[in-house]
C-alpha cells in the first residue's frame, strides 16, 4: 500500500473528506458563532464598567469645584467686637455686603431670600478668619465663601433654566439676582478643596471628606498593624513548622472557609464581641480596625504561604547544610526572598479592607460626625460608610458629591494595586 | 498613660536586651565558650520581659473598662441604677462617662456629678496601677533572664521556643475568630429563640420586625417569620446569576480558547477591576444609574416596575460577580489536560468543537464549584442591596417587585438603636446565624467539588 496517495480523489480516504467537506461550512459558521458570543459577552462586561466608571465621573467631576461669590466685607465694631469673640453679627455684616448689589431688597423676606445665596457657613468662614485675627475688625475685607447648593447647581447648569417656573428649586427672581451677581463679576468657581478640606456637613456645599479619610486612615493602620505581623507568623508556621496532623488540616480549612464567610457576619462578631462583651467605644475606628484585620488574616495568610511556598527548597537546603537551624533558615533566607510576594498580598488586602462597608456600618461608623477624629478611639466615619450616607442624603447636591468620593476611594485603591503590581513586577523572581 | 505602659515596656525589653547581651559577653571574654551567641542571649532577655507583659496590658486594657464600671455601678447611691431597665441604664452610665469627660449638659443631680469624680478618680487609679503592674513584672522578668545567663545556657533554643509559641498562637487566631462568630451568633440567637419559638422563625410567612423599642411607642406586634426574606434573597440571587453565568462563562471560553494570548492579557485585568470595585460603588451605581433606567424601561413597555425593584439589585450583583465566575471558568478549562484538548483538534474537530464537546463538559465540576462559590457570595452581598433593594419582606416572586434580603434586614435591625434585650436586635444575629451557616454549607461543598474534580486528574 505504500504506493497509494493517502489524500487521492479515489482513495478511501478521499471519500471520508468527501464526506466531511459538505459540513464543514456549518461546523465553521457554529464555531464563529461561539467566537461572536463570546465577544459580545466580554463586550457587555467591558460596557458595564465603562458605564459604571462614565456614570461616576459624568456626575461626579463638577463637585470638584464649588462655587463661591467673593465680597467686600466691612467688619463693622458695631456688629462684632473682640471682647465677645467667637459670638458676633457675620451674618448680619455678610448681609450688609451682599445688600450693595441688591438696593432694592429692603424688606425683611426679601432679604432673607437674598441672604440663601450664600451657604449657611459663609459665617463661619468669615468668624474663624476674624478669630484668628481680631485686629481685622473695624477694616473692610474681601472674603470667598460658598455659595448654597441650590445655586451652584444652578452654575453649573444642573437646574434647567427652561423649566417651568413652579417646577424649578429657584424661581424667576432668584436666578436673576444670581445673574446679576455673576454680571458684576463676583461669582467664581474655583477648585473644592473643602471636599478634602472639610469634614461632613448638613449642607452639601460645606460636606468634605476630612473626617473620612482621616478615619480611614486609621482604620488601616490598625487592621496593618494587626493582620501583618498575626498573618505572617500563623502562615510561616502553617507552612514552614507545623506537623501535618488534624489540628493543621482544620487550620488550614478554617482560614479558607473563614475567607469566604460574608463580610457582614464580621460585622455581627465586632458587634457583639467587642461592643457588647468587651465594652469598647461604637462608632470607633479601634473596633473597625480590629473586624477588618480579622477578615484580611485569611488574605494574608494564603499570599505568605504561596510566596513561601515559591521559595526554591534548594535555598533552605543550602542553609540548613552549614548548620543554620529551621528558625534561622526561615527568618534569615526563606521569608527576606518571599517578601516582595508577602507585601504584594499585604496591599491587596488591605485594598479590599479600604473598600469594606458593611461590617463598619453594624459597628456604628456610619454616624453622622462633623469633626476628623483625632485618634482611634474617637467615634469616626470611613471613606465607603461616608459614601453610604451621602448616597443616602436626599438634597441634590450629595449626589456629585457621592460620585467625587467614590472616585476619590477608587483613586485610592488603583494607587494601592498599582503599587503591589510595581512591587510584583520589580522584586519577583524566577528561579 | 497608656503610652507610658507601653514606653515603660519598649525601655524595660530593649534593657533586658542590652543587659543579657553584655554578661553573656563579659562571659566570652572571660575566656569560657558560650554555647549560644550572645546575640541570642539578648533576644532571650528581650522576649522574656516583652511577651508575658505586652500580654498583661493588653488583657488590662480590654477588661478595665468592665470591671471599672462594676466598681462604679457598686458605688451608685440605691434606688438609682438597679431601679431602671437596660436602656435606662446605659443612658445613666453614658451619662456620667459624659460628665466625667467634662461634658455636661444643663444641671445634673449631684449624686451624678459625684459618680463622675469617682469614675475619674477609678480611671486614674487603673491607669495607675496598670503602669505599675507592667513596670513591676518587667523588672522581675528582667532579673530573672539575667540570672539564666550562663556559658552553658541554652539561649538559641529558648529564644525558638519562645518564637514558636508566638506562631502557634497566632495560626490559634483563625481559629479563634470562627469559634468567635459562631459563639457570638449561638449565643444571641439562643437569647432570640428564648423570646420567639424557633419554629416560627423558620417556618413563619410575615416578617414585621417593627418592635416597639419603649413601652410608650406605638408599633406593630412584630411577627419574625424568616420565609419571605429568605425567598427575596433567593430571587435577587436568582437574577444575579441569570446576568453573571452566562456572560462570564461566554467571556471564560472566548478567552480560555480564541483570544491571542496580547487581548488576553489586558482583558483578564481589566475584567479583574470589576472585582475589585467597592461593593458600595456598585450600590450607588444601581441607585443612580440602573435603577432608573429600569424603571423607564418598564414604563415604556406598560410594566409596573418597583422604584427598588430586585431587578437592579440583582443585575448590578450580576456585573460584580462576571468576574469572579470568568476567572474559576478560566482555572478549570485550563486544568483540563492538554491531552484531551489535542486529541479532540487531531480528529478533526474544530477549536469551537473542542472547546463545547470536550473541554467545557471536562471542566464542569470545577465551573460548578465556581458557581456555587457565588451563590454564596450573592447570598452574603450587603451593600448592594442594601442600598438598592427594599426593606419591607414579601412572599413573591416577581423579580419587578420590591424584595428584601437578609443582608438587608440584618443591617436595617442594627443601624442606630441597639438594645441587646429587644428581639428586634436579637433577631439580626438569628438572620446571621443562618446566612453563615447556609454560606458556609454552600463553600464547603463548592471547596469539595472543586477539589474532587482536582484529583481526578493530577
Amino acid at each position: 500500500m505504500a504506493d497509494t496517495p493517502l489524500y487521492g480523489a479515489d482513495s478511501p480516504a478521499g471519500s471520508v473528506i468527501d464526506r466531511i467537506r459538505p459540513g464543514l461550512a456549518a461546523r465553521r459558521r457554529k464555531e464563529l458563532r461561539l467566537k461572536i458570543y463570546g465577544l459580545v459577552a466580554m463586550g457587555i462586561a467591558f460596557g458595564m464598567l465603562a458605564l459604571l466608571i462614565g456614570s461616576l465621573v459624568f456626575t461626579g467631576w463638577r463637585a470638584f469645584t464649588q462655587t463661591h461669590v467673593t465680597l467686600d466685607v466691612f467688619l463693622d465694631p458695631a456688629e462684632i467686637r473682640a471682647e465677645t469673640l467667637p459670638r458676633g453679627g457675620f451674618d448680619s455684616v455678610l448681609e450688609a455686603s451682599l445688600l450693595q448689589y441688591f438696593p432694592e431688597a429692603t424688606e425683611r423676606a426679601e432679604r432673607r431670600e437674598v441672604m440663601g445665596i450664600l451657604s449657611n457657613g459663609a459665617q463661619f468662614i468669615l468668624r474663624d478668619r476674624v478669630v484668628a485675627d481680631p485686629s481685622l475688625i473695624g477694616q473692610t475685607i474681601r472674603v470667598t465663601v460658598p455659595t448654597s447648593d441650590s445655586y451652584d447647581q444652578l452654575r453649573k447648569g444642573l437646574i434647567d433654566r427652561e423649566t417651568p417656573e413652579r417646577l424649578r428649586r429657584l424661581n424667576d427672581a432668584q436666578v436673576e439676582r444670581f445673574d446679576r451677581l455673576e454680571a458684576a463679576g463676583v461669582v467664581s468657581q474655583p477648585l473644592n478643596w473643602a471636599l478634602l478640606r472639610n469634614a461632613d456637613s448638613r449642607f452639601p456645599e460645606l460636606a468634605g471628606l476630612r473626617g473620612a479619610l482621616v478615619g480611614s486612615f486609621w482604620l488601616l493602620l490598625i487592621c496593618f498593624l494587626i493582620s501583618f505581623p498575626l498573618g505572617i507568623a500563623a502562615a510561616i508556621y502553617l507552612e514552614e513548622f507545623a506537623p501535618k496532623n488534624r489540628v493543621s488540616d482544620l487550620i488550614e480549612v478554617n482560614i479558607n472557609n473563614l475567607a469566604a464567610v460574608p463580610s457582614v457576619v464580621f460585622g455581627l462578631l465586632g458587634l457583639a464581641v467587642f461592643i457588647n462583651w468587651f465594652g469598647m467605644p461604637r462608632s470607633a475606628p479601634i473596633v473597625g480596625g480590629m473586624v477588618l484585620a480579622l477578615m484580611t488574616l485569611p488574605t494574608i495568610i494564603i499570599a505568605t504561604r504561596a510566596a513561601l511556598k515559591a521559595v526554591p527548597p534548594s535555598i533552605r537546603e543550602a542553609a540548613l547544610g552549614v548548620g543554620a537551624s529551621r528558625q534561622q533558615v526561615v527568618f534569615g533566607h526563606v521569608l527576606p526572598l518571599a517578601m516582595p510576594g508577602i507585601l504584594t498580598g499585604t496591599i491587596i488586602g488591605l485594598a479590599q479592607a479600604l473598600g469594606e462597608t458593611a461590617p463598619l456600618l453594624l459597628i456604628g461608623m456610619n454616624a453622622f460626625i462633623t469633626s476628623a477624629p483625632d485618634g482611634p478611639f474617637q467615634a469616626a466615619t470611613a471613606l465607603p460608610t461616608q459614601i453610604f450616607i451621602w448616597a443616602d442624603s436626599p438634597e441634590r447636591g450629595f449626589v456629585s458629591r457621592t460620585s467625587a468620593a467614590i472616585l476619590v476611594l477608587l483613586s485610592f485603591l488603583i494607587a494601592m494595586n498599582a503599587l503591589a503590581i510595581f512591587l510584583r513586577q520589580r522584586f519577583q523572581r524566577t528561579w | 498613660m497608656t503610652t507610658i505602659a507601653f514606653a515603660t515596656l519598649l525601655a524595660l525589653s530593649l534593657l533586658a536586651y542590652v543587659w543579657n547581651r553584655q554578661a553573656a559577653g563579659a562571659i566570652r571574654a572571660g575566656g569560657t565558650r558560650l554555647h549560644s551567641l550572645t546575640g541570642f542571649h539578648g533576644l532571650y532577655g528581650l522576649l522574656v520581659v516583652l511577651v508575658p507583659v505586652l500580654v498583661l496590658l493588653l488583657l488590662w486594657l480590654a477588661f478595665q473598662r468592665p470591671v471599672i464600671e462594676r466598681f462604679l455601678i457598686a458605688s451608685l447611691p440605691p434606688g438609682t441604677y438597679d431601679v431602671l431597665d437596660t436602656g435606662g441604664r446605659q443612658l445613666l452610665l453614658s451619662e456620667i462617662r459624659s460628665i466625667a469627660g467634662g461634658v455636661v449638659f444643663g444641671e445634673p443631680d449631684a449624686w451624678k456629678i459625684e459618680a463622675a469624680q469617682r469614675l475619674v478618680a477609678l480611671r486614674e487609679t487603673s491607669a495607675l496601677l496598670m503602669v505599675a503592674a507592667a513596670a513591676g513584672l518587667g523588672l522581675v522578668l528582667m532579673l530573672w533572664a539575667r540570672r539564666c545567663v550562663s556559658a552553658s545556657f541554652r539561649a538559641r533554643q529558648g529564644v525558638e521556643r519562645i518564637v514558636m509559641g508566638i506562631m502557634v498562637f497566632c495560626s490559634i487566631v483563625a481559629i479563634a475568630t470562627t469559634i468567635g462568630i459562631v459563639a457570638s451568633l449561638v449565643y444571641e440567637s439562643a437569647l432570640f429563640f428564648r423570646m420567639v419559638p424557633i419554629t416560627e422563625f423558620l417556618f413563619g410567612t410575615r416578617w414585621e420586625p417593627q418592635m416597639p423599642i419603649r413601652a410608650d411607642q406605638i408599633a406593630a406586634e412584630g411577627a419574625f417569620g424568616v420565609v419571605p426574606v429568605f425567598l427575596g434573597t433567593l430571587v435577587i440571587m436568582v437574577v444575579a446569576l441569570t446576568v453573571a453565568v452566562p456572560i462570564g462563562l461566554l467571556t471564560a471560553i472566548y478567552l480560555n480558547e480564541f483570544a491571542s494570548p496580547a487581548f488576553r492579557a489586558w482583558a483578564k485585568p481589566v475584567l479583574e477591576i470589576l472585582a475589585g470595585v467597592p461593593t458600595v460603588v456598585y450600590g450607588f451605581f444601581a441607585i443612580l444609574v440602573v435603577a432608573p433606567f429600569l424603571r423607564q424601561t418598564g414604563t415604556q413597555l406598560g410594566l409596573a416596575v418597583s422604584p427598588n425593584t430586585a431587578l437592579a439589585a440583582g443585575s448590578v450583583m450580576g456585573i460584580m460577580l462576571i468576574p469572579f465566575i470568568s476567572s474559576f471558568t478560566d482555572d478549570a478549562l485550563s486544568a483540563v489536560p492538554r491531552s484531551l484538548r489535542d486529541g479532540a483538534l487531531a480528529l478533526g474537530a474544530t477549536r469551537g468543537e473542542t472547546m463545547m464537546n470536550v473541554l467545557f463538559p471536562a471542566a464542569i465540576p470545577g465551573i460548578a464549584g465556581g458557581i456555587l462559590l457565588a451563590v454564596s457570595r450573592a447570598i452574603g452581598e450587603t451593600m448592594i442591596v442594601v442600598m438598592a433593594a427594599g426593606l419591607m419582606a414579601s412572599m413573591t416572586i416577581n423579580p419587578l417587585d420590591a424584595v428584601t434580603t437578609v443582608t438587608v434586614q440584618i443591617v436595617t435591625l442594627l443601624i442606630g438603636d441597639t438594645a441587646f434585650d429587644s428581639p428586634k436586635t436579637l433577631a439580626a444575629f438569628a438572620l446571621g446565624l443562618l446566612l453563615f451557616l447556609v454560606t458556609l454549607g454552600i463553600n464547603v461543598l463548592a471547596l469539595r467539588i472543586v477539589r474532587k474534580y482536582r484529583e481526578i486528574y493530577d
